[in-house]
């Protein structure tokens, strides 16, 4: 309370009245601070410890997921025998994708230097270890996909068993580069992201699906299972969207990424279904909004963190 | 054998001396000299430089009391450490292999092998370890693995002069603190407890504290969890959502065949 001229008046009345002065004196540090007990744990400090994650992860969340739904989106076009540069785009984004995801990981390490120490051991009970063993076996399969594939039409060598198996396991590793980032969140201590843990891998899925169908429209094809995909995709932002906010989480930066991903593309999708101008709005938002999806998400980690009633089990409601 | 800690807060005077025995035995860089003008606590939390904290649970006098007087204060002091779970989070969630359970049955970061993914720091329930941002490397407590190696005690329980930090066999230990809660409930000191989440997924910890009221006051979880108990339904919806992508886009495409 800011003390004014009035404020000194009350505080004498109140004394001559009453004797005693409720009131609290002047913390030195300045706001008043809760005291630790029950009600707020140690003086309200944080008992987590939020991500050191900078930039580069929720980049990489991006563009990891975007290149393992394009692979996968390579063989299904390829199965269905679509044209052949759609196929062939498809897996140029995989491995492009691949290709920017690894240093991303490397330089967000604190010791880069010792980025290989990764691989030193498998580990099925770290989310960590899984995702570095994916991202290399993606990367290889990936790049022998495109390599195989490059060696067939210059060379016309006979390659087009090692280009299709290569393919189909950039896609199987693909499915876990889009995913296996939902676990890697969704099994810490941080609350926002544990509490979603269920929901993390199918909506970075759906995002991934998103921004790799996206990427394709605006690479120039027509195909008309992209739409379908990314209208998909949107339409489950939608329901993910619900769920986020019952569970707890309303920041900005996630309520901008929902709206980008979930119902302005799929409004641009329904509405402006014949039009291109329409179409290339819908994949940019579904684009812009996926890479906001993954570093809302960290953000929202962060904010977590900071937080000490969750984890203590004090009550949550608004202060 | 496995060893641990037994913390007894009603013995602790709040002199820091683990603090500093800590520092200097380790070779813990400073953190910043920060006045937190949160009682005498000027450490705040534990951290990569910061391996005992000692905390100043005080209850400062009700209003209308006099709200400068702190000879009207109630003080709980207790000094927090790595609490070496029975079921590590961090251990488990390292990808290097860097983080090892010791023969003493400690957790310990080797420090030429971590390469600061910093996946450890958001998979401990207690907010114990994190990344140093000038080296780049997580640390936490090595439990002193060098000083055990040793024969010897950690420096924070020799440094201790109140023996509030008892250092020893694991069940000896919890054996002890059984007994000292009883001594101190026959003495009055209804609220005294021994904490150590034994019921939760953590499975028991190494460092136990046996403190006075509620452990939240300490910044103690009630229940805390390792974060691998979340793997079979991460996993789980992770193979729903491939299976979902994978049947999606097959059927997409498949609904547009070209025709031939």
């Amino acid at each position: 309370m800011k003390a004014t001229e009035e404020r000194l008046d009350e505080l004498r009345r109140q004394a001559e009245r009453t004797g005693r002065v409720d009131a609290k004196g002047v913390r030195a540090i300045g706001a008043p601070l809760p005291e630790p007990g029950a009600e707020h744990g140690y003086y309200g400090l944080p008992l987590l410890k939020p991500p050191v994650w900078t930039w580069e992860i929720p980049l990489y969340f991006f563009v990891g997921g975007a290149a393992g739904a394009s692979a996968m989106i390579a063989v299904a076009a390829q199965a269905s025998g679509a044209n052949e540069s759609l196929v062939r785009d498809a897996r140029r984004i995989a491995l492009a994708g691949a290709l920017i995801s690894t240093p991303l990981l490397i330089s967000d390490l604190g010791r880069p230097e010792r980025f290989l120490n990764m691989l030193r051991v498998f580990k099925p009970q770290s989310p960590m270890s899984v995702g570095a063993w994916t991202v290399v076996a993606f990367s290889t399969f990936a790049g022998a996909a495109v390599f195989a594939d490059e060696l067939q039409r210059r060379t016309g060598a006979r390659v087009k068993f090692i280009r299709d198996a290569s393919g189909a396991a950039a896609a199987l590793t693909g499915l876990g580069m889009s995913t296996y980032t939902g676990v890697l969140l969704g099994a810490t201590a941080i609350p926002a992201w544990s509490q979603h843990v269920n929901m993390l891998p199918i909506h970075f899925a759906a995002s991934a699906v998103a921004s790799a169908s996206s990427l394709l429209e605006l690479c120039g094809h027509r195909h008309r299972a992209l739409p379908l995909l990314a209208s998909g995709a949107a339409a489950y932002e939608v329901v993910a969207t619900e769920q986020i906010r019952r569970g707890g989480l309303t920041s900005t930066s996630l309520k901008t990424a929902a709206l980008l991903s979930g119902a302005i593309p799929l409004a641009l999708r329904v509405l402006g279904i014949r039009s291109k101008r329409a179409r290339r709005a819908a994949a940019l938002a579904s684009l812009a909004g996926s890479l906001l999806t993954r570093f809302a998400w960290v953000e929202a980690g962060k904010t977590s963190a900071r937080d000490p009633r969750v984890p203590l089990g004090l009550d949550v409601s608004p202060v | 054998m496995t060893t641990g800690f037994l913390t007894d807060s009603t013995l602790c005077i709040g002199c820091k001396a683990c603090e500093v025995a800590c520092k200097e035995w380790n070779d813990v860089p400073d953190d910043g000299f920060v006045w937190s003008g949160l009682s005498y606590d000027n450490t705040l939390t534990l951290g990569a430089s910061s391996w005992r904290h000692v905390k100043f649970v005080e209850h400062q006098p009700r209003t209308g009391c006099g709200g400068n007087a702190p000879e009207h204060s109630t003080w709980q002091f207790s000094s927090d450490v790595c609490k070496h779970c029975e079921n590590a989070g961090c251990l488990e969630a390292c990808p290097t292999g860097s983080i090892v359970r010791t023969e003493f049955g400690s957790v310990y970061v080797q420090p030429d092998i971590c390469n600061g993914c910093g996946y450890c720091v958001v998979t401990c329930p207690f907010g114990v370890i994190d990344r140093r941002p000038d080296d780049g490397r997580a640390f936490k407590c090595t439990f002193c693995y060098d000083r055990q190696k040793a024969g010897m005690e950690p420096a924070c329980a020799k440094a201790c002069p109140t023996s509030s930090i008892l250092f020893g066999d694991l069940e000896k230990l919890q054996v002890r603190a059984t007994a000292r809660v009883a001594e101190l409930h026959a003495a009055g000191m209804s609220d005294a407890a021994l904490y150590n989440p034994t019921e939760t997924s953590v499975g028991g910890i190494h460092a136990m504290f046996l403190i006075r009221g509620d452990s939240r006051a300490y910044n103690l979880p009630p229940k805390p969890e390792v974060p691998t108990s979340l793997l079979p339904q991460a996993w789980t919806a992770a193979g729903i959502a491939a299976g979902a992508m994978a049947l999606a886009s097959l059927a997409a495409f498949a609904m547009f065949r070209p025709t031939k």
